[in-house]
């Protein structure tokens, strides 16, 4: 993939003995919408902080639109770098109005234009005279974005966006997001602790852990392909089977899968997901369900398989009690190794 | 949000840029002028001078102030904290009403205190002149340690009762809720529960009080008391023994370095930790029952003798006729001569204390915070030892800054600046640094996003700021005195001037401006912040 937007190398920050970004590589092609997606305390918006120019990594480059913003003797500051920042309260203003707010970063001669344009983008035009105070969770958030793409930018950063908004009121603002954003081609940065979030926005995901990134690749390779153990699980319900080697393939109560060529290790893990396994009610089946845990458009499945707990996720269409002998049919799907 | 962003939050390692540093260094090497001056000048005493401050009588004068400043904080307390309880916690008749009037002495400052008591109750005073058909022919005399006492518990209870009732707001109802659940009754809850969690209050409130006695002169010396303020100001002005005056300002800055020590100790053993922090329910409303004759009795003649009685006398002086002059009138050169000193100050003191103040809130760091603390350590300084500080580096500049106007306002901003930095700080502090990024990131410059985000933002606290160091000019005195240019007078000096001569008639008109010009400020302020405007003094 290519780097014409952001290019970290090797990015390092510190605070006091604290590694908050530990030598991170991650590029960013121009249009592309990225999630950094982590636990907190991964280090994520501390990267975001660095490519906007709030923070100055310790070691290592940072290049915005092919020009090196930060790097050995190089420095830009934020007000030149033409990235818009939506914070995560949002930032604005308190004594300024909704079009004093949008107007901020753009040049007088262009403001009234710009900031009726954008007011009618994010659909405030009637709130313009308001003051944040005056506004809603959603209102505000809308001013925010719009104040950040006021200036033109070509990228926009959002830091957990969401994360004061309450759950109900989620979707419908990141689906709101999503349509603003799209048609005016822009690159988007966004962090996010939720996957939920980062899979039904980005076209690509930076996963992040202890300041490094482990994994890049779109929302279906990282469910599908996970790099490790410990990312498939972060990004979903898992089950992982483990099991000696046997001629290149894995053993496992579930039956043999691909070994990829970890031949050499005496055991190896396979990725189960939960949609993968399907139950069929069968008295004589091996497995029994031990729980079960309703969801609505689905139900989670517990069942005890040879003394192994399994995860399997059925449409809540399918039913079967609790308690009940079960077989256990694998449906058609990647089933990688994972360490 | 990320634990590495909250420690990038609350400890950012930015280096601060340097002009900013090294104004703010600058500022805070100003404050440190006038102790260095006083060390130096007290330290290279000759024989004569020291001749002129014997140990027996340093003692004395230190055992005066301290016995003084015992006495006031002590009255303070006794009127202070009841009048707070009443007025928070109990169903006290017009409690609201009582609440205003309590705070409002505060705007009297001590030498008018003293020249309203003086004019009622001294020989041939007002209240005489009442009572004289009625068959009295002498009342007690109110002068020496008991006129300054009354005086000074008039001026400074208000810090009592403002900090006092703030703390009692501030308490947790269900600390005292759970200790009567645990067997204790109304009495024993408020000194077992109540009374140690305000204590942080009252130390902060005796601090305030006790370092207003130790650096006032106005009202001790009219009312004839000899404190080391009074010691200094006859050795400069009556004996012309520098040295000597040099000498006793600097045992009376360690005396308020003794003061502040002890009250921070005492103090800080008292945090007041609210368990259950946001919403907090109103503590339960005492009903007073009958006890609510002798409360409004007790309310009555506090405000009575604090409040009525010297406004009183002032507006009486003030419509009667002047004897000698035959005309009482307001001084209004001498107004305009104050306004003017402390209009300037008042706008140099709120510009000056910027660079220290953004940098402790944008860049915080060791350095930061040294420079803040040395910047506001004036406020411990007694007015008259800043103000003989500045003689002396008035006289070896020489030439135009000797006796000049600037260097009383130079004085003025020097003493009050730790005012409206204070007051700057708690509003930076209440703006997110988010603000300022988001307009660095929007395009801005540093400088520019401070001037079209951050000073806007702050801009009730610095305007309170210059407010507080306004008021504050307009009623020094000692300092005033000290370094006025010859025949400037300010109403403070003419009111001092005129009482000392018992022209209670002419002053009492200029009085009453001074009064009605701090109490608009007073009232503004006083509703923001006790403890700022308890610094104001």
């Amino acid at each position: 993939m290519g780097c014409s937007m952001i290019r970290l190398e090797g990015v390092t920050k510190r605070f006091g003995t604290v590694t908050a970004v530990d030598e991170a590589h991650l590029c960013v092609d121009r249009g592309e919408i990225v999630a950094l997606l982590g636990p907190s305390g991964c280090g994520k918006t501390t990267l975001l902080r660095l490519v906007a120019g709030f923070e100055r990594p310790d070691g290592g480059a940072v290049e915005v639109a092919g020009r090196t913003c930060s790097g050995p003797g190089t420095w830009i500051a934020p007000e030149e770098r033409r990235v818009g920042m939506v914070f995560q309260d949002y930032a604005l203003f308190p004594h300024l109005t909704v079009a004093e707010n949008v107007g901020f970063g753009v040049p007088r001669r262009e403001r009234a234009t710009r900031v009726a344009e954008l007011l009618e983008i994010v659909g405030l035009t009637e709130q313009r005279r308001r003051y944040p105070h005056e506004l809603s969770g959603g209102q505000q958030q809308r001013v925010a974005l719009a104040r950040a793409l006021a200036p033109s930018p070509e990228l926009v950063l959002l830091d957990e966006p969401w994360s004061n908004v309450d759950p109900f009121l989620r979707e419908t603002l990141r689906a709101e997001v999503a349509e603003i954003f799209r048609p005016l081609g822009v690159t988007v940065v966004l962090v996010t602790h939720d996957r939920e979030e980062a899979f039904s926005l980005a076209d690509r995901i930076a996963l992040m852990r202890n300041g490094t990134i482990l994994q890049e690749g779109t929302p279906e390779e990282l469910y599908f392909s996970p790099a490790s153990r410990w990312a498939a699980e972060f990004v979903g319900a898992a089950n992982v089977l483990s099991g000696p080697v046997v001629g290149g393939l894995v053993e496992t109560p579930l039956g043999t899968f691909p070994a990829n060529g970890s031949s050499t290790h005496a055991d190896a893990s396979v990725l189960v997901r939960p949609e993968l396994l399907e139950l069929e009610p069968d008295p004589a089946g091996p497995a029994e369900v031990v729980a079960r845990e309703f969801r609505g458009h689905d139900v989670l499945y517990r069942v005890l398989l040879e003394g192994v707990e399994l995860v399997s996720q059925r449409p809540s269409t399918e039913v079967v009690p609790l308690g009940s002998r079960v077989s256990i049919r694998l449906h058609n799907g990647r089933v990688p190794v994972v360490d | 949000m990320s634990n590495g962003a909250a420690a990038a939050v609350s400890s950012p390692r930015r280096r601060a840029p340097l002009p900013l540093v090294l104004a703010a260094g600058l500022v805070a090497a100003a404050a440190a002028v006038p102790i260095a001056y006083l060390v130096v000048r007290a330290l290279s005493a000759d024989e004569a001078g020291r001749a002129l401050v014997s140990l027996d009588l340093t003692v004395e004068l230190v055992v005066n102030t301290a016995l003084l400043a015992v006495g006031v904080v002590a009255a303070a307390l006794v009127v202070g904290v009841p009048l707070a309880w009443l007025v928070v916690r109990t169903d006290l008749p017009g409690r609201r009403l009582w609440g205003l009037a309590a705070s409002l002495p505060l705007v009297i400052p001590s030498f008018v205190a003293a020249l309203a008591l003086l004019g009622a109750l001294a020989p041939r005073g007002l209240l005489q002149q009442l009572l004289e058909p009625l068959g009295v022919e002498e009342l007690p005399e109110v002068t020496g340690y008991w006129g300054a006492l009354l005086a000074l518990t008039l001026s400074t209870y208000p810090y009592v009762f403002l900090l006092a009732a703030a703390g009692l707001r501030g308490i947790d109802p269900s600390a005292e809720e759970a200790a009567r659940s645990l067997g204790s009754g109304r009495a024993a809850v408020f000194f077992r529960v109540t009374l140690p969690a305000l204590r942080p209050s009252l130390a902060a409130a005796s601090l305030l009080v006790s370092l207003y006695v130790l650096s006032d002169f106005g009202a001790v010396s009219l009312m004839g008391y000899d404190t080391l303020t009074t010691g200094i100001y006859t050795r400069y002005e009556a004996l012309l023994a520098l040295d000597a005056a040099a000498i006793l300002a600097l045992v009376l800055v360690a005396l308020a370095v003794v003061i502040v020590l002890l009250a921070t100790r005492f103090g800080a053993r008292g945090t007041i930790y609210r368990s259950t922090p946001g919403a907090g329910r109103q503590a339960e409303v005492v009903p007073l029952g009958r006890w609510r004759w002798p409360a409004l009795a007790f309310c009555t003649s506090v405000l009575g003798l604090f409040l009525v009685l010297p406004l009183g006398v002032l507006v009486w002086w003030s419509v009667q006729a002047d004897p000698i002059t035959g005309r009482a009138g307001i001084a209004w050169d001498a107004a305009l001569n104050s306004a003017l000193a402390a209009g300037v100050s008042a706008a140099v003191g709120a510009l000056v204390v910027l660079p220290a103040a953004l940098l402790a809130w944008r860049y915080p760091s060791r350095i930061a915070r040294f420079l803040e603390r040395l910047t506001l350590s004036p406020s411990a300084l007694p007015g008259i030892a800043v103000a003989l500080a500045l003689v002396f580096f008035g006289a070896r500049v020489g030439g135009v800054v000797y006796q000049s106007l600037g260097l009383l306002i130079f004085a003025y901003v020097l003493r009050f600046m730790p005012y409206s930095l204070a007051s700057t700080r708690a509003s930076l502090d209440a703006v997110s640094p988010r603000l300022e990024e988001a307009a660095r990131g929007l395009g801005r410059k540093p400088l520019g996003a401070t001037v079209s985000v951050v000073l806007p933002l702050a801009r009730t606290g610095i305007l309170a700021g210059a407010a507080l160091v306004f008021l504050s000019a307009v009623k020094e005195l000692p300092a005033t005195l000290l370094l006025r240019p010859i025949g400037f007078d300010t109403l403070a000096t003419r009111i001092w001037e005129g009482t000392a001569l018992g022209a209670y008639a002419q002053v009492a008109p200029s009085a009453l401006l001074l009064v009605a010009i701090a109490a608009p400020l007073v009232y503004l302020l006083s509703w923001r912040n006790a403890w700022e405007l308890g610094a104001a003094d």
